[in-house]
């Protein structure tokens, strides 16, 4: 197999992995400040991988330019789901947490049935078959805008979480709930926020994905589950970690697909997430056992 | 008398913080030692490396002769040593029969022979009258002597007792200190108490080990280490004796 | 377990046992096919509910992956009888070591490497997945166009082979499910049981008082692996045909889930009551839905999520706790819950 085959398709899932990364970011600051496993991560996407659809086909609004007010929808979504919902549930067991979110991604995903039906939707924009060529390497067009879209949100996340008070007062809490409250955080508020800053992290991510992917309901808990392989395997509660375990899910799929069947490629996920439990359970980037 | 339980040399650090350094310490067999020291002098590291939950990084810990340093847990309590824990484990969902039956099953198979050693264990702590109550909904004083009869279910030759003193009114502790002595005196056995509650080590204990950072800083009768300078100078402050 | 297999239990509870029992053996006398298939299912996931139920409710070990031990009971004894003509009762056995194997492994990957809650659900959810794009892609067993048993003579009964009328699928179910009631009431009163309900409660105190939570947790996952394949070699000789895609998924171990969650975990009587409340339920409201005029696919997991989401938020020890305690049915001795 020539070299340049390689690295094209190595290229492609390495853009692809910044997407997988966005989502996970979302999971990851998720479960590192409120510590609650979201189950219905993926069916998160998927509503914001709908809502993206539903305003293409109507007003023809390109599904980049629309991340920002579908984010916005899904960061309302996170808030009222955080602070109504799952709120009282921080401090039962850990089995009827995620009980509560596998119960709503079983509505979420069958909702979504019941409202498009099961056949899969999706966008064409105008550079859909676009490329761009560096030497031996053609990149797909898509995937570019796809990445770069990604990459722009998780930079936003960051400076947000590095700069503004708001994000250094939820850094407070994931690192010392107690001395949260002590110093008069509004910890319930906070949760409730990074809540839904996660689900707008996944909101944009399905934005993005929509570009790539044609939606149907199934989508939402295969991607829930890649979007743990990854954070796991970068490291829970590590928000480079979430990117990095992305691209290196992305590559490593986009390999196996080459290399092997096309449709055995999340086996690798799989076994990455397999060796990753076994021998380094707090993932790449992760800090050791809390 | 030889020494059911040997500590030799054990040390253990955890991240750079020398949690326990080159402890040595005999219990002779049918006696009852008591483990003193400050909080954070690594007492209760001390019973962890013995009941196995931690291993030490240096020495060696022997029960009858036998090395149990680097055995589980689980091991170590067959081969005949029970312990409690300083924050009270009950299994919350049991009744207080059935969370001393787990302990009696250490000894046999039968659950019915179980349920009988159980039925003894439980008069002797006085808990025979919340039999059938759900552990989650005890109080403090009755979740420590639940804790108890749970560890002497096991049938041990030697029993590793974590403060279980702290909480309890003085009658309390008194009825505590007798039911010790009683099954030191006509069983034999063998006890080894960590305790804050002197009135209580100084009823029981015919040897005490003071522990001050980790290290050994005084060892032998109660009344000798009490006097010990050494010992009241790492006290001080503290309106015990 | 030399124990009286009654002991403990409060004679009003032998009186609606066996009531209970009689009603369910003469169910198939007055009852419509269509119903008589209605009732296969309520058992069927009271079963499987109940194999489940001994991992979590009883060892405290959540597995979002049941549906591999089904899968793998399914197909075994499938292939076996499709390709050699080897009677389901022989290759139930085979089913059983292969999904005790599969139990065995995950079980020693996990607690060796002490890998548990979330991180144990998200392996098993990892394994069934691998079990599914795996047989997807293996041609012996029909790979994801799908493995196919001859469908036979439904007047013609035929034991050996699981071949028959719903009628003898309802009693094979019933036998099977009144089995696997006995069966863990006795475990729950033997040095197992009590194990278990430790190491769930407290596995730290457990290993204090003597208990090998390794050999007790790789116990209970192979028994209960065992246990659900049996419900699979069922499943594949009722329905017909076996597909990854729909054996395999995510979306069945889910569904075996619910009926304990629903009845209430580590409670015997739960899975019954959870399957039986879930399917009539969930039938009644197709029915509803379709004479309105709606049939349209997912109300009925809808309709599931919802149950799932009002129980675990107001019921979280399930439907059987309080229902016990009004029936005056709660004797702690015969039927243990974890209220936390």
């Amino acid at each position: 197999m020539p070299a340049s085959i390689l690295v094209n398709v190595a290229v492609s899932g390495l853009l692809t992995g910044f997407i997988y990364g966005l989502m996970a970011l979302g999971l990851s600051v998720i479960f590192g400040v409120v510590r609650v496993v979201n189950f219905a991560h993926g069916e998160m996407m998927t509503i914001a991988m709908y809502l993206a659809v539903v305003l293409f086909s109507a007003y023809h609004l390109d599904p980049l330019l629309m991340m920002l007010p579908i984010a916005a929808v899904l960061f309302a979504l996170g808030y009222v789901m955080q602070r109504g919902l799952i709120n009282p549930f921080i401090a039962r067991p850990e089995h009827s947490q995620f009980m509560l979110l596998v119960a709503v991604a079983l509505i979420i995903v069958n909702s979504l049935l019941l409202i498009f039906g099961p056949d899969a939707r999706s966008v064409q924009t105008s550079y859909a078959y676009d490329s761009f060529q560096v030497g031996p390497i053609i990149i797909d067009a898509t995937k570019l805008y796809a990445a770069a879209a990604a990459a722009a949100v998780a930079a936003g996340l960051f400076a947000f979480f590095r700069y503004s008070l708001t994000g250094k007062a939820i850094r407070a809490c994931a690192d010392n709930y107690q001395g949260a409250l002590v110093v008069g955080l509004d910890v319930t508020r906070l949760y409730a926020l990074t809540f839904g800053l996660g689900a707008a992290c996944v909101g944009a991510a399905g934005c993005i994905m929509v570009l790539l992917l044609d939606v149907t309901p199934a989508l939402g808990p295969s991607y829930t589950l890649l979007a743990f392989v990854v954070v796991i395997t970068g490291g829970l509660g590590s928000m480079p970690g979430a990117l990095l375990g992305g691209m290196l899910i992305g590559v490593t799929e986009a390999l196996a697909g080459l290399l092997f069947t096309p449709s055995a490629k999340s086996m690798f996920a799989f076994g990455m997430l397999v060796l990753v439990l076994l021998f380094r359970p707090q993932g790449i980037l992760g800090k050791s056992a809390s | 008398m030889a020494a059911l339980l040997e500590v030799v040399g054990v040390s253990k650090r955890f991240s750079g913080l020398k949690a326990v350094e080159q402890v040595s310490f005999n219990v002779p067999e049918g006696e009852i030692v008591g483990l003193i020291g400050p909080n954070g002098a690594g007492k209760t590291t001390c019973f962890n490396l013995i009941a196995g939950v931690q291993r030490p990084d240096q020495g060696v810990i022997k029960l009858g002769g036998a090395r149990i340093d680097g055995w589980r847990p689980d091991q170590i309590c067959r081969a005949g040593l029970a312990r409690t824990f300083q924050l009270v484990k009950p299994f919350a969902g049991l009744t207080v029969m059935e969370n001393v039956i787990v302990g009696a099953l250490n000894r046999t198979n039968s659950v019915r022979a179980a349920q009988q050693i159980s039925g003894r264990v439980i008069q002797q702590l006085g808990l025979e009258g919340k039999r059938d109550q759900r552990a989650a909904s005890l109080t403090l004083p009755d979740r420590k002597r639940l804790e108890v009869a749970r560890a002497l279910a096991t049938a041990p030759r030697i029993l590793l007792l974590d403060e279980v003193m702290a909480g309890l009114r003085p009658t309390e502790t008194d009825h505590m200190v007798a039911l010790f002595q009683d099954l030191n005196q006509r069983l034999g056995l063998t006890i080894l108490m960590i305790e804050h509650v002197m009135r209580a080590v100084m009823a029981l204990s015919r040897q005490i080990v003071v522990l001050h950072h980790g290290q050994v800083i005084a060892a032998g009768a109660p009344e000798a280490v009490t006097r010990d300078p050494a010992v009241l100078e790492c006290y001080l402050g503290e309106d015990a004796l | 377990m030399r124990e009286r297999l009654l002991e403990g239990v409060p004679r009003q509870g032998v009186i609606l046992l066996s009531a209970l029992l009689a009603v369910l053996l003469l169910v198939p006398a007055v009852a419509s096919d269509y119903l008589l298939t209605v009732g296969i299912l309520i058992l069927y996931f009271a079963y499987v509910g109940q194999a489940w139920n001994l991992m979590m409710g009883y060892a405290g070990q959540l597995s979002l992956g049941h549906a591999l031990y089904v899968g793998l009971g399914a197909y075994a004894a499938a292939a076996l009888y499709v390709h050699f003509g080897v009677t389901p009762w022989i290759g139930l056995w085979a089913g059983m070591a292969i999904a005790a194997a599969a139990g065995g492994g995950i079980g020693y990957l996990a607690f060796r490497f002490g890998v548990a809650g979330v991180y144990f659900a998200i392996l098993t959810i990892a394994f069934a997945e691998f079990a599914r794009l795996g047989f997807d892609h293996w041609p012996w067993v029909g790979g994801s166009a799908g493995l196919f048993l001859p469908v036979a003579n439904f007047a013609n009964n035929d034991l050996v082979n699981l071949r028959g009328s719903p009628t003898m699928f309802y009693y094979v179910m019933l036998t099977m499910t009144a089995a696997a009631f006995v069966l863990c009431h006795a475990l729950l009163r033997s040095r197992a049981g009590y194990y278990w309900l430790a190491i769930r409660e407290s596995p730290e105190a457990a290993q204090a008082l003597g208990v090998d939570l390794f050999r007790y947790r790789m116990y209970v996952v192979v028994l209960s692996a065992a246990m659900t394949s049996l419900g699979g070699v069922v499943f594949a000789f009722y329905y017909n045909n076996l597909f990854p895609e729909q054996v395999f998924h995510i979306s069945r171990s889910i569904e075996l889930i619910l009926a304990p969650i629903i009845g209430g975990i580590g409670t015997l009587f739960g899975p019954l009551i959870g399957a039986f409340l879930l399917t009539t339920l969930a039938e009644a409201l197709g029915e509803a839905v379709r004479a309105v005029g709606i049939d349209v696919p997912g109300v009925k997991q809808v309709f599931y999520g919802v149950c799932l989401l009002l129980v675990v938020m107001f019921l979280p020890d399930g439907v059987w706790p309080p229902l016990a305690k009004a029936l005056k049915l709660d004797r702690r001795s015969a039927d243990r819950s974890s209220e936390r």
